[in-house]
């Protein structure tokens, strides 16, 4: 070999080293995702085209498209799917705007900045489930104060849309404060000396936030927003505990789970599985393709 | 009328401490005034006062007659240019320059025109479509100026503006802003620490030291007739040399001759005691070689060379002296304006032709002429005559 | 000044008042005397502590909430350990599949939970997990990960690899560089993942009522659910307070201890490093 390609050698054999240790290091954990993760996503995919009933374990059999047939045909599914987009839609609308204006509070405040971030953290780091029963109760006529304010003999967590309403509060109450501080983030990186130089130019508070703020944190809204999307779209504990899916109030994750291991039927379940995930997938497609929202960890500058 | 009048303004920290204390200032119409100083002589204080980004605690700020203490920033109508510029990084060069139009919500067509009229007086027309991470620094501090001017403000408020550029940059930008100023005749307050830019832009000078103005004058004025050692020590460069002497008989004694003084400096010493002690001060451009300058009245003395610079127009000789100057006042003074080794070491500095054979290691006979001088007085720092 | 000041406490108390009635609410009912909590209002008119004893007693909540404890530590330990090793490999090496990594990480933490639980429900029933620690353990790690390896590598890739070098340079050898050197540096970065990911197991409902049967490997949060089933006549309002209350409890202790990790650990992956 000449200098050269022997150099090229060395350089390509140091090169080959970090990437075989790059493989050894993630492949425990990339395992793992495959095979708990990876492996199930695969069996229910199969399953979804099979029709299997646990009640009637002999008549297994592969049924092609048809439970995606049953499934997308049934006006129950569309409702449930309508009442899931609608919860997602207008809890993270709400939550973005309150939200940022925690991160605003958070912030600025003179006073207490240690005591608003722990305090804020509680609804983050609560059981979702506990939370819920916290709500359940305050709105249930006879025990709950929240209740007791409304005219008398309404059971809010018996119809439609108070209920409906009622989840979205406790979705919102929940986790606002991610999305607050996720947008704190954002607004940390802004330099002060914009705003100094918004004022000189004219710029009143308000100006200052639409103008400078809002443009310099696209980035941050457009995470937090996608982030909150995937997981608003599955939502499952707050309605389980609140109305248990009565009323017209089920989501997706609900219709799903009481498909699967209520009434047992693994095909239908599966299904409805794999069609949440679309949906899901669709959203990410939609916001990191069409909206350019990067994911956090890319923009190597490394 | 955009006269700026600052009555008695001062500035305390809630902690106490007292950063601006009672300064009185007239800054009139069109003039270009240069607040200068150390670090942390309240300087910047200032100027973010006068642009309202900083709270007055004491005194009244009046613009244009008006009072303006209470007015937000933006309501001031003056138009302030950052050390770091402070461009929006999400907008245009063209939209950059605009902003404040578009806050004002001037029609299209007006803002066009504004901005193509600042674009052109500040060579930036073929970067008006540009982001400002994709500028120069010389051309973003352009674009800063641009964003200033466009809304014909009462005044500009500029913090070191040239401090973030190199030397050769510094030098070009400092004529552009000068021409600038004078064909728009806008009132012009400057932050600077370098005293090239304070002697070479302003109309007249503030000296700020722990926030009390110094002396407040033209350059001229605060070159040749200097209020205390401390002025005499920042303008000036190389730094004034600085000397002890004894007052005796008319004369004052120093390591390079017994000078005679002037009337006006034995008027205001007065009857004085015995001897008394006082810093001689004298320009380093005041020496010249022997060789190329004497005669009448001229003083001279000759000691060993220590370090020669060679700069092309000008020689820098340093000598050493004996006896440096025991006096605190001073002492502080040099630390302030960071020549603590020279006065430390009672060291001179003289100016001389470059056509000079002088020769480090050697002795050399430089003279000058004794009205040259300038005397402080030891414990005060103030001047006398 | 002090006007301003003002104005802000007044905003930060109805912020506070906001993130922490539910929680005083819960506190509230859970000292209701039993025979009371029908009669509504916030503050409870007749106090006890009965319900907190009941929990225990004939809700059988001990056990339950030891599955939720010894569950979620292991989760976070394996979460953790797997996790360091891909994250160190992310943030700082150069290898193809590196983004493929991240997105795979990324596509398992978008996943809706419920579609795992169909499959997993059937595996684990004819593996034998099904109501089991592992059974647990195993899909409670699967969604800690992408947690983990996300925030150890935003934290890793601010450690100033080179001090690694200085103190090779210094004597050292690698091991006592990485040891002294570099381990105090990513600590914080682990410890801010390993809480992150104990708040997220503790927090898990969906796999704890559909994989499990009794009370061998049910956690907390969905034995409560459990609770209105238990053939009681009184209202359980009561020990549902209380049991909501005791599985709080942790959690406040973590954010109070761990606040400013747990807020530069959600926040440090919404800057791009």
């Amino acid at each position: 070999m000449t200098i050269t390609e022997a150099k090229a050698a060395r350089i390509s054999d140091g090169k080959a080293a970090e990437r075989r240790l790059g493989w050894y290091l993630c492949s425990p954990a990339a395992i793992f995702m495959l095979l708990v993760a990876g492996y199930p996503i695969v069996y229910s995919v199969i399953l979804s085209f099979k029709r299997y009933d646990l009640r009637f374990p002999d008549q297994q059999g592969w049924v092609g498209f048809s439970n995606y047939a049953t499934v997308l045909t049934n006006s129950f599914w569309w409702d449930t799917f309508g009442v899931t987009m609608l919860i997602t839609v207008v809890s993270v609308a709400v939550e973005l705007v309150l939200g940022m204006g925690l991160a605003v509070i958070m912030y600025r405040t003179l006073v207490a900045k240690g005591l608003l971030r722990t305090t804020v953290l509680i609804p983050y780091g609560i059981v979702t489930v506990v939370a819920a029963y916290a709500w359940f109760y305050a709105w249930t006529p006879g025990t709950g104060w929240l209740a007791n304010l409304l005219p008398a003999g309404s059971a809010p967590l018996t119809q439609h849309w108070p209920a409906i309403g009622i989840i979205i509060l406790a979705e919102i109450w929940k986790t606002t404060p991610f999305m607050g501080l996720l947008l704190l983030a954002g607004l940390a990186t802004i330099p002060e000396e914009l705003y100094r130089a918004a004022s000189m130019d004219g710029a009143g508070r308000w100006q200052r936030f639409v103008k400078i703020t809002l443009p310099l944190m696209k980035p941050a809204i457009s995470v937090a927003l996608l982030f909150r999307m995937l997981d608003a779209f599955r939502i499952y504990d707050n309605i389980y505990v609140l109305t248990k899916g009565a009323v017209g109030t089920s989501s997706v994750s609900i219709l799903t789970y009481k498909n699967l291991v209520r009434g047992l039927n693994l095909g239908i379940g599966s299904t409805m599985s794999v069609l949440i995930f679309l949906t899901v997938a669709i959203i990410a497609f939609i916001f990191v393709r069409v909206l350019r929202t990067g994911a956090p960890g890319e923009g190597g500058r490394r | 009328m955009a006269e700026i009048v600052l009555d008695k303004i001062s500035k305390r920290y809630r902690g106490g401490q007292e950063v601006i204390k009672e300064l009185d200032l007239t800054i009139t119409d069109e003039e270009f005034l240069i607040l200068v100083g150390p670090s942390g002589c309240g300087k910047s204080t200032l100027l973010n006062m006068i642009a309202g980004l900083e709270d007055i605690t004491g005194g009244e700020l009046r613009i244009g007659g008006e009072r303006m203490n209470e007015r937000s920033p933006q309501d001031r109508n003056i138009a302030m240019v950052f050390q770091s510029y402070a461009l929006y990084p999400h907008m245009s060069v063209r939209e950059n320059i605009a902003f404040p139009l578009t806050i004002a919500k001037e029609s299209k067509a007006a803002i066009k025109e504004k901005v193509d009229n600042a674009a052109e007086m500040l060579e930036l027309t073929d970067f008006l479509d540009r982001r400002p991470g994709a500028l120069s620094g010389g051309q973003r501090q352009r674009v800063a100026m641009g964003r200033a001017i466009v809304r014909s403000p009462e005044a500009f408020l500029m913090d070191e503006p040239l401090s973030n550029l190199d030397a050769k940059l510094r030098a070009q930008m400092r004529t552009s802003i000068s021409r600038l100023q004078k064909s728009l005749s806008t009132t012009t307050v400057y932050v600077t620490h370098d005293q090239t830019e304070a002697m070479t832009l302003g109309d007249r000078i503030v000296v700020l030291r722990d926030g009390i103005a110094q002396q407040i004058g033209t350059p001229a004025e605060l070159y040749e007739t200097p209020a205390n050692l401390f002025v005499a020590g920042f303008i000036g460069s190389p730094t004034m040399n600085f000397l002890p002497g004894t007052i005796a008989e008319g004369k004052v004694s120093t390591a390079i001759g017994q000078l005679p003084l002037t009337d006006q400096a034995k008027t205001d010493l007065g009857e004085t005691k015995g001897d008394r002690d006082v810093i001689v001060g004298l320009r380093p451009e005041a020496f010249e070689d022997a060789a190329f300058a004497s005669g009448d009245g001229r003083f001279s003395f000759d000691d060993t060379v220590d370090i020669v610079e060679s700069l092309g127009s000008v020689k820098l000789v340093y000598f050493n002296l004996d006896r440096p100057a025991d006096s605190p006042e001073l002492s502080e003074v040099a630390e302030m304006i960071g020549a603590k080794e020279r006065f430390g070491s009672a060291q001179v500095v003289c100016q001389v032709d470059a056509r000079s054979a002088v020769r480090e290691g050697e002795s050399m006979k430089v003279s000058f002429d004794p009205k040259d001088i300038e005397l402080f007085d030891a414990h005060t720092g103030v001047r006398i005559g | 000044m002090i006007g301003k000041k003002i104005g802000w406490s007044a905003v930060d108390l109805v912020v506070i008042a906001f993130a922490l009635i539910p929680v005083a609410w819960l506190l509230s009912l859970s000292l209701k005397d039993p025979t009371t909590v029908a009669q509504g209002g916030f503050l409870p008119k007749k106090w006890t502590f009965d319900n907190y004893s009941a929990v225990f007693t004939k809700g059988n909540f001990l056990q339950p909430l030891i599955n939720s404890i010894g569950i979620a530590l292991l989760a976070t330990l394996i979460a953790i350990v797997l996790g360091t090793f891909a994250a160190y490999a992310i943030a700082r090496l150069e290898f193809p599949g590196r983004n493929l990594m991240l997105g795979a990480a990324l596509l398992v933490a978008m996943f809706p939970q419920v579609s795992l639980v169909t499959p997993l429900f059937n595996i684990e029933r004819s593996t034998g997990l099904f109501n089991t620690w592992p059974g647990l353990i195993l899909p409670y790690v699967t969604f800690a990960l992408p947690l983990t390896i996300y925030t150890m590598s935003t934290f890793f890739r601010e450690i100033p690899w080179e001090l690694e070098k200085a103190a090779k340079m210094d004597g050292a050898s690698s091991f006592q560089a990485f040891r002294k050197v570099i381990v105090p540096l990513a600590t914080p970065g682990v410890v801010t993942a390993a809480v992150l990911a104990f708040i997220q197991s503790w927090n898990d409902f969906l796999f704890s009522i559909s994989l499990t049967s009794t009370d061998r490997a049910r956690t907390a949060p969905a034995a409560i659910a459990f609770f209105t089933g238990a053939s009681q006549f009184d209202e359980p309002a009561g020990s549902i307070a209380a049991a909501a209350v005791i599985v709080t409890i942790p959690i406040v202790i973590f954010v109070l201890i761990f606040q400013r990790r747990i807020v530069s650990g959600l926040t440090a992956g919404a800057v791009k490093g």
